[in-house]
């Protein structure tokens, strides 16, 4: 047994509003440069839909993550390593830019510039990638909130394939009139896998998984852009940097964690919905459970490499493997391994792609709810809930293609946990005996019920967030690993090399931040480019920190320095 | 003139050639990079890069056998200078024709895909201008001899002997000012190319990712090892002060 020390994430959906806040701010906080304006290390996505990039989920066409081989084996499913570099002038199945989306500006100069006239004058697109006027056709969430489902709804992967699948009679296929129809927010950052399939890919060997939180970073030094990661992530997390031709993904916001933070998509989500913790797990037995030959069992596999820190067994490994007695304490507390492990309500993202994810989610009962108040039912009642979750079942087959490799089983029981929580729940809060009936019918005892409501409906920030931060002692060599996104336009920026764009040393992250604090306090003028060229002075209000006028906000007037 | 062009200029090309790269290699590994632009445009790359890539893997293999291995070396295993020439000519023409194919599909992706042409620099076009050139020169030699039939150059005895000499510091000038004009253009801008390599986005072929081939699936690394991360080592002179912590990892 070999203990190792991972951060993970559980989102709980029922909470998820939809209002990309998370996506917003991780965007302002790391992809906010240029070469990366299509970059979401963070996106929210709405279910049914086709997600970000168009489709990724459709395996057969992107090739992502890993499947069995002839002999049980794994294997990358996009080819092995021969195939890989034989591959590697043209890659075979990368995403074009128009399978996310044309990145575009307003030509806002024009609403103050322009001559007096009978017309109003208008900001016209500026695609960010040529500059020139582009038509705006789609965007990194252009069906939120299901729009132009009726349309385009068969286009997600996941209902094409229930739609298809020849035990299903017509009427249940996945229906999107308005009065059938569901739907549910996936937020998605990258999921920081046990086995990830983009390190596999990589030929350069640039992608790495720290020892000591397993977080999944590239390291731009050793990047050589050769775009293997881009097709073997299955959830399309790496993104290709089309500036400095390196590969950029979310980077679970390590210099944050590493002094405690939670990472900033958590620390800012209006729903509270995210928990941060540890997992404590078995790396030796990785690729075995991820050779788990039936796709339903990898759930269970998966839980099965999630190690019970109280175990004595593991104490005594994890002190022979170098973890720190915090790092232990903290593990205990985990809200992650209390929510995946011990209540069993969060499961990871589809886990028939072999890559062993680390961020879980706790699947949304809302849908189901939302249909029993509309036709009139009470549907905090434990009866109605639990034979609707059977009854409903579209959304049930719908999570369990995303969840549990289409094992509908554990669905409903995750399901029927959350349901028996809240009408346990309600009994108490209008000041009623508690039904110890309703936790023993899923499994659970009254004390950890609670327990698990006050996790999941409480959530205070210290329960929800438990990060142990790395050793102070060791901090200088922390921030100095080179496999930071510090480059081009990024707070704090360097001119760029005489080798095209952003090439040059990257400085440190502490030099950095230190010079981008210092010119923030001290400057009178905003944090923009005074890069010239076609978009000179676009007003980009997204990075506008709110210190002085951004150029080209106001008219300049005479005398007056623009 | 001949001592200079054949006696100095290879040492000053070598000097950029590996000097550049140690320096490129220490100081800017941010931009070492293929800087591919497949996700701007992939349907005219998918026929011209690889066309290109594998073409000119051909024609590199070709010239070390043709410059390295001396004539003396495949006569003794039975290989005539005629056979030895014939199938040089045409498995040397058909890659320079593929790598030549391959690259103006290229160029002209590049001038006429939009957003490709905005991410070229001056450096790249400089780059282009070269390799094609040699490219072209290095098909017009094929060519000549292909005409001149059983009279051709025999380069093995003029330039061959030249490329090796340099390596022993002992530079072969008559051998090299013998062959005939195509050749020594040829050679001038294959050092022009050299030379330049270290500073344009040529670079990536030296970090062809062979090693995928031996290394783990999956890389761990610490955050804790210093110089085990890449490009950074520890400064001379700070080195950490122990504690227990640190200590106990070690």
């Amino acid at each position: 047994m070999r203990v190792m020390a991972q951060m993970g994430m559980v989102m709980n959906l029922d909470k998820c509003i939809g209002c990309h806040t998370c996506s917003v701010t991780c965007k302002q906080a790391w992809t906010n440069r240029a070469g990366t304006e299509y970059v979401w290390f963070n996106n929210v996505e709405t279910r049914p839909g086709q997600g970000y990039p168009r489709r990724y989920e459709d395996q057969e066409t992107w090739r992502g993550g890993w499947e069995l081989g002839k002999r049980g084996n794994l294997k990358l499913k996009a080819g092995g390593r021969v195939q890989k570099l034989l591959g590697i002038f043209a890659s075979p199945v990368l995403p074009k830019l128009a399978d996310y989306y044309e990145p575009w500006t307003y030509d806002y100069q024009t609403l103050i510039n322009a001559p007096l006239g009978d017309d109003f004058p208008v900001a016209r697109p500026k695609s960010l990638i040529t500059g020139e006027n582009t038509k705006i056709t789609w965007s990194a969430n252009w069906d939120d909130n299901l729009g132009g489902a009726s349309e385009m709804g068969e286009l997600d992967p996941i209902v094409a394939k229930l739609n298809s699948s020849v035990r299903r009679e017509s009427e249940e296929k996945v229906k999107f009139e308005f009065e059938k129809t569901f739907m549910f927010y996936l937020p998605r950052i990258c999921e920081h896998c046990l086995n990830p399939s983009c390190m596999a890919s990589c030929p350069s060997g640039a992608i790495y998984k720290r020892e000591e939180d397993g977080i999944v970073l590239v390291d731009q030094d050793r990047c050589r852009g050769w775009r293997q990661c881009i097709t073997g992530c299955p959830y399309k997390k790496i993104y290709f940097n089309h500036k400095s031709g390196k590969a950029e993904k979310c980077t679970f916001c390590y210099p944050r964690i590493e002094v405690g933070l939670p990472t900033v998509c958590s620390e800012t989500c209006v729903g509270r919905l995210r928990y941060l913790g540890l997992f404590l797990y078995d790396a030796d037995r990785v690729t075995e459970a991820a050779a788990t030959p039936d796709e339903k069992d990898l759930y269970e596999a998966q839980l099965d490499l999630i190690l019970d820190p109280n175990d004595p067994q593991v104490k005594a490994a994890a002190k022979a493997n170098g973890i720190p007695d915090d790092w232990m304490d903290a593990a205990r507390r985990s809200p992650v391994y209390a929510l995946a492990k011990t209540y069993r309500v969060a499961l990871p993202l589809h886990p028939e792609y072999r890559t062993m994810p680390m961020v879980w989610y706790v699947p949304p009962l809302s849908p189901i709810v939302d249909v029993l108040s509309n036709q009139g039912h009470d549907a905090e009642s434990r009866e109605t809930l639990f034979g609707a979750i059977d009854a409903l079942r579209i959304p049930v087959d719908y999570l369990a293609e995303l969840f549990t490799a289409g094992d509908t089983d554990v669905i409903t029981g995750v399901l029927q946990k959350l349901a028996a929580m809240r009408a346990y729940m309600r009994d108490v809060s209008l000041g009623r005996d508690g039904d110890p009936s309703i936790p023993e019918s899923v499994g659970m005892s009254e004390e950890t019920l609670y327990e698990m409501y006050r996790l999941m409906a409480i959530a205070k920030y210290s329960d929800r967030y438990v990060i142990p931060t790395a050793h102070v002692e060791r901090a200088h060599e922390l921030e100095e690993i080179g496999c930071s996104l510090d480059f081009d336009e990024g707070p704090g920026m360097y001119e760029s090399g005489p080798f095209g764009e952003a090439s040059g040393k990257p400085a440190p992250v502490a030099v950095e931040t230190f010079n981008a604090l210092k010119r923030r306090q001290t400057s009178d003028t905003a944090m923009t480019s005074d890069s010239s060229g076609e978009l000179q002075g676009r007003v980009n209000l997204l990075n506008w920190d709110g210190n002085g006028a951004p150029p080209g906000l106001f008219p300049s007037g005479k005398g007056q320095r623009s | 003139m001949d001592d200079f062009l054949w006696g100095v200029l290879p040492y000053l090309c070598i000097a950029s050639l590996v000097g550049g790269t140690v320096w490129r290699y220490r100081y800017d590994k941010f931009g070492w990079t293929t800087r591919s632009s497949q996700l701007y445009e992939s349907r005219l790359l998918r026929i011209g890069s690889p066309l290109f890539h594998f073409g000119i893997l051909l024609v590199f293999f070709g010239h070390v056998g043709g410059l390295v291995i001396p004539e003396s070396w495949t006569e003794a295993v039975g290989v005539s200078e005629g056979l030895y020439h014939f199938n040089a000519l045409l498995f040397g023409g058909l890659a320079g024709v593929c790598t030549l194919v391959g690259i103006l599909i290229l160029v002209y992706r590049r001038r006429t895909t939009g957003p490709v042409f905005m991410a070229t620099t001056k450096n790249d076009k400089l780059m282009y201008v070269l390799l094609v050139a040699a490219i072209v020169l290095g098909l017009w030699t094929t060519l000549v001899s292909v005409g001149a039939g059983s009279e051709a150059h025999n380069y093995r005895e003029t330039v061959s002997p030249w490329f090796r000499s340099v390596f022993f510091f002992s530079p072969d000038v008559a051998s090299m000012a013998a062959a005939p004009i195509q050749f020594h253009i040829h050679a001038l801008v294959g050092m022009a190319l050299f030379a330049l390599w270290p500073f344009t986005r040529l670079v990536h072929a030296f970090t062809a990712p062979l090693h995928y081939l031996f290394r783990p699936y999956v890389v761990y690394r610490s955050r804790d090892k210093a110089g085990a991360s890449g490009s950074r080592s520890g400064r001379p002179g700070w080195s950490g002060v122990g504690t227990t912590d640190r200590d106990r990892q070690r």
